[in-house]
């Protein structure tokens, strides 16, 4: 049981880009704009021109009931769309669409690897909403002398997902929203690499004192620090006898602190009300044909592995938290001995690329086929083996030319044999020591065996040979 | 006056350039200041066009004048407001669409009340336009300049929007038909909103063929409006000269206190003409158009000070010296807007106010809802139901405008039509001296039919279209 003793409550709101639809929530303006110049991709309808009309993406509520679904939500029987209410250039109507009462889902959960073992955390609600533009400000918000407006973004779909204030400590925080990407992944609606993909808005209070919401986080690490950095904040003040107060802070990420922006009587009006250029949504139909096609979730997909694999929940859930591991996993499965699969695509190739910091798609699928293969047929070792898989992530090639290139091929158990009977003959010394009881003698015995064979021996072959031929 | 299908010969005889040179010097000879922008040389250019490759569309060649918040495309389009001064729309309206497609000849932007808000033209940045019956008179509003034009022989056919009676107010000031249409039939993109739930775009013409010829040009469903219904236009046949067995409700609440007894007088003798052609009539009981009035400023207040909130002069518009960002928008927005608007403004955000909003816009809902129940009432025994369009011919310019109040008043007729969303169309009916009287007949939803054949009839076995033209 973990005892959480700062009374530490933390609460997420998370802006989720639906950035794999094709259109943009209101308008059909693409979606895919990234790598294109600023204001390019908008319409009378993005830009808020005097006289547009919103029309809703059927395919943007499907998305949002999927996500719904996913989070264990309830789906309402209807929708529908507010504005709220506010003035900044981002913003090209002089208020946001969104949602107020009557959100497309609400009252779900997620479960994480918590403090103390399983633990779930609530989802409050899930709403639409579209997004802002993009300021761009000359160096530093605070020193440059004008402001560019981009509205390519203006417009694109986003799910706000509220969570309730269930996390005990930032460490949970950052699972909650691992776990939250992984999902939105798996549901295939959303590219967690974009620009932009994924914001959050914490809520944190410690016992004794008022919430503080920290905006302008834009990553799971900065949620992470942010959070960190704000605890301590809060203990400081409470420990000197202060007052924590109920404020809006911002996430310096740069200096990864938090500083005031406004207080709670400083809090914006946003004279919510329906929106009367969208009609509200009957939504009751959808959900059950929607479940009935929702791609299999991480928690699923995890047991199955441990079930249809016969791998360890450990590895199942390790290949699992990333939809892109975890169907490169079963794609190598499917053809080599699924377990030994597991190892070197968990154990070794995720580790290998974690360090690099490169995602799955670096290595070739065929390639860690052919390692496995050459494995198994006991053609190299398993040194040999993490060799190639170095090599091919730091130079290229291919598995064959590394393997060529690098000599790696194993050698055959007669010739360790025979380098095994001259190592006992050259080192008599070791033998006698060994022989009186030191283990560690036949580690140079190996030494000299491996030597021989200039590295293509494997090691465990080397040892059990020479366990032999001492009795 | 001239009607589509008079023009249309003459068009064929003649040529389209000649009829929009002549509707083009007729504005400019004008006093009335009907319009804001003429769009002279596009005109004569697109008459050219059809007079050399020929035009089989319904309005082929035919003029056309449009309210200033309507937009068309490459024309300035300001809601005669000085906030929207230069803005040229980069695309057109769906309406203009239509009316391009039918071969209409868009010959400029009529002036209007300022975002639509009044009943007088009187609030327009571009100076008031005057009544052509009495130029010391408001044309009715906010289309002013669409009824204007069309009663001073300047466009033969215009198009309005009516929020709160701002086609039928002027209709009936300036002595021509126009038509409300029920909510949802005429596509909203691309008319700059005042109160997006009230409101739609109407057709003004001389006569009420005219107005159906036109409404079944612009109306129809259009996926770009999301609050349009799948319904398309084809009213004209039910122009039968006919109003055997028809069913008048007669609403008691609309003749009551305030009401000009020549106004009074005037319609329900209209009611006994109709009877005599072989209609009945009845009394139906609305008892909640007594607060209707309270009921539509709160609703249409509360969604302009939301829909005005993008005129903050960063994208297009007024652009006043550039400060920061919270003084900049300030600045454009205290400059750009005039009085009624801000006041407008001021009291639909403080409707929406956290603390009011159950108090005032929530409640305001609910009334509009039992009014709705009201018309479903009357409609269960009548077929359409008559009432005065205003309680009073045109009045003087400057006699109301510094009273906000009683302008306001001017709208208890017209108002609770638009918080039913249900079509209503005023056409002349009488004069109270040189002045003209409208009266509206008010219609189920959906059924444009029953009172533009009413309409229709009254017009055909009366002459009071005719007079003072
Ligand atoms: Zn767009």
């Amino acid at each position: 049981m973990y005892e959480n003793p700062d009374g530490v409550m933390i609460g997420l709101e998370v802006h989720v880009q639906l950035n794999k639809l094709r259109t943009k929530v209101f308008c059909g303006c693409t979606t895919d704009y990234h790598n294109d110049p600023p204001n390019s991709h908008v319409c009378p309808v993005c830009l808020g021109l005097p006289g547009s009309l919103p029309v809703i993406n059927k395919k943007a509520v499907e998305a949002a009931i999927k996500v719904g679904l996913a989070l264990n939500c309830t789906i309402e029987e209807h929708t529908q769309f507010y504005r709220k209410n506010y003035y900044y250039p981002d913003l090209p109507k002089g208020f946001q669409i969104t949602q107020y009462d009557f959100p497309i889902s609400s009252g779900g959960y997620i479960t994480i690897e918590g403090e103390d073992g399983e633990h779930r955390v609530g989802i409050t609600r899930a709403h639409m909403e579209e997004d802002p533009g993009r300021l761009v400000h000359e160096g530093t918000i605070d020193k440059s002398k004008y402001t560019l407006i981009d509205y390519n973004r203006s417009g694109m779909a986003l799910l706000e997902v509220v969570s309730d204030p269930d996390m005990r400590s930032p460490k949970e925080a950052r699972r909650y929203l691992d776990k939250l990407r992984n999902i939105l992944e798996y549901l295939d609606i959303f590219d967690g690499d974009l620009e932009g993909a994924l914001r959050v808005d914490a809520n944190i209070s410690i016992m004794g004192g008022q919430r503080a919401e920290i905006k302008n986080i834009s990553s799971h690490k900065g949620a992470e620090r942010a959070l960190l950095f704000e605890i301590v904040r809060q203990k400081n003040v409470l420990r000197r006898g202060g007052v924590v107060v109920q404020e809006t802070r911002h996430f310096d990420e740069a200096r990864e602190i938090t500083l005031s922006m406004r207080s709670k009587e400083e809090a914006h009006d946003y004279r919510y009300f329906p929106e009367p250029d969208l009609v509200p949504l009957k939504i009751s139909g959808w959900a059950p044909a929607i479940k009935a096609i929702l791609p299999e979730l991480p928690d699923a997909r995890r047991l199955r592995f441990v079930e249809q694999y016969g791998i360890t929940d450990d590895h199942a859930k390790a290949l699992t938290s990333e939809r892109k591991f975890a169907i490169f996993y079963e794609d190598v499965a499917k053809k080599v001995d699924p377990k030994m699969a597991a190892v070197w695509v968990c154990d070794v190739l995720k580790g290998e690329l974690n360090y690099r910091d490169l995602p799955v798609e670096a290595f070739n699928k065929e390639h860690m086929l052919s390692v496995i293969y050459l494995l198994m047929n006991k053609k190299i070792t398993e040194d040999g083996a993490v060799d190639i898989i170095r090599t091919l992530l730091d130079k290229g090639g291919t598995p064959d030319e590394v393997v060529k290139e690098k000599g790696l091929l194993k050698v055959e158990d007669d010739i360790v044999s025979t380098a095994a009977e001259e190592a006992i003959k050259e080192n008599l010394q070791a033998v006698a020591d060994y022989r009186a009881g030191k283990e560690k003698a036949l580690n140079s015995l190996v030494g000299a065996v491996m030597k021989k064979t200039k590295g293509r021996a494997d090691a465990r072959t080397a040892r059990e040979i020479l366990l032999d031929k001492l009795g | 006056m001239a009607s589509i299908n008079e023009l249309t010969e003459r068009i064929h005889a003649d040529s389209s350039e000649e009829i929009v040179a002549e509707y083009l010097e007729r504005i400019t000879n004008s006093r009335l200041n009907a319009f804001i922008t003429v769009s002279k040389e596009s005109a004569l250019l697109q008459a050219q066009e059809i007079d050399a490759k020929g035009h089989d569309g319904p309005l082929a060649g035919i003029p056309i004048a449009i309210k200033d918040n309507i937009s068309t495309k490459g024309i300035m389009t300001t809601c005669a407001s000085k906030i929207l001064t230069g803005y040229i729309p980069p695309y057109d309206a769906h309406v203009i669409e239509k009316l391009k497609n039918a071969g209409a000849i868009i010959i400029g932007k009529t002036n209007m009340d300022e975002f639509a808000m009044g009943s007088s033209t009187e609030t327009s940045f571009y100076g008031p336009t005057l009544n052509a019956w009495d130029m010391t008179r408001v044309p009715g509003g906010s289309s002013g300049g669409s009824a204007a034009a069309v009663a001073g022989g300047e466009a033969p056919l215009s198009l309005g929007s009516d929020t709160g009676g701002s086609v039928r107010c002027p209709a009936s000031f300036c002595g021509v038909v126009g038509l409300k249409p029920t909510y949802g039939v005429i596509s909203r993109y691309g008319l700059i909103s005042y109160a997006n739930s009230l409101e739609q775009i109407g057709p003004f013409a001389s006569s009420v063929r005219d107005v159906a010829t036109l409404f079944d040009v612009i109306a129809g469903h259009d996926p770009r409006d999301s609050t349009s219904v799948k319904r398309e236009g084809n009213y004209s046949p039910a122009l039968e000269n006919d109003v055997n067995g028809l069913k008048i409700g007669i609403p008691e609440e609309y003749f009551g206190e305030g009401i000009d007894r020549n106004v009074e007088k005037s319609v329900r003798d209209a009611i006994n003409t109709l009877e005599e052609l072989g209609a009945t009539s009845m009394e139906v009981k609305m008892p909640h158009t007594k607060y209707a009035l309270s009921a539509y400023y709160i609703i249409a207040m509360s969604e302009a000070s939301s829909n005005l909130a993008r005129f903050d002069g960063m994208r297009y518009g007024l652009r006043t010296e550039d400060h920061d960002w919270h003084t900049t928008f300030s600045h454009v927005r205290a400059d750009g807007f005039g009085d009624e608007v801000k006041r407008r403004i001021l009291l639909g955000t403080y409707a929406l106010s956290a603390g009011y909003l159950d108090k005032y816009y929530l409640k305001a809902l609910k009334i509009r809802t039992l009014i709705k129940q009201d018309f479903e009432r009357a409609f269960k025994d009548a077929d359409v139901l008559i009432a005065p369009t205003m309680p009073y011919p045109a009045f003087k310019i400057g006699e109301k405008i510094d009273d906000p109040i009683s302008l306001y008043l001017a709208d208890v007729e017209t108002v609770p039509i638009n918080l039913a969303g249900v079509p209503s169309i005023s056409l002349p009916c009488g004069f109270s001296g040189s002045l003209p009287i409208g009266m509206q007949v008010i219609g189920k939803h959906f059924d444009e039919a029953a009172i533009l054949r009413t309409a229709y009839t009254f017009e055909e076995n009366t002459d009071f279209h005719k007079e003072g033209s």
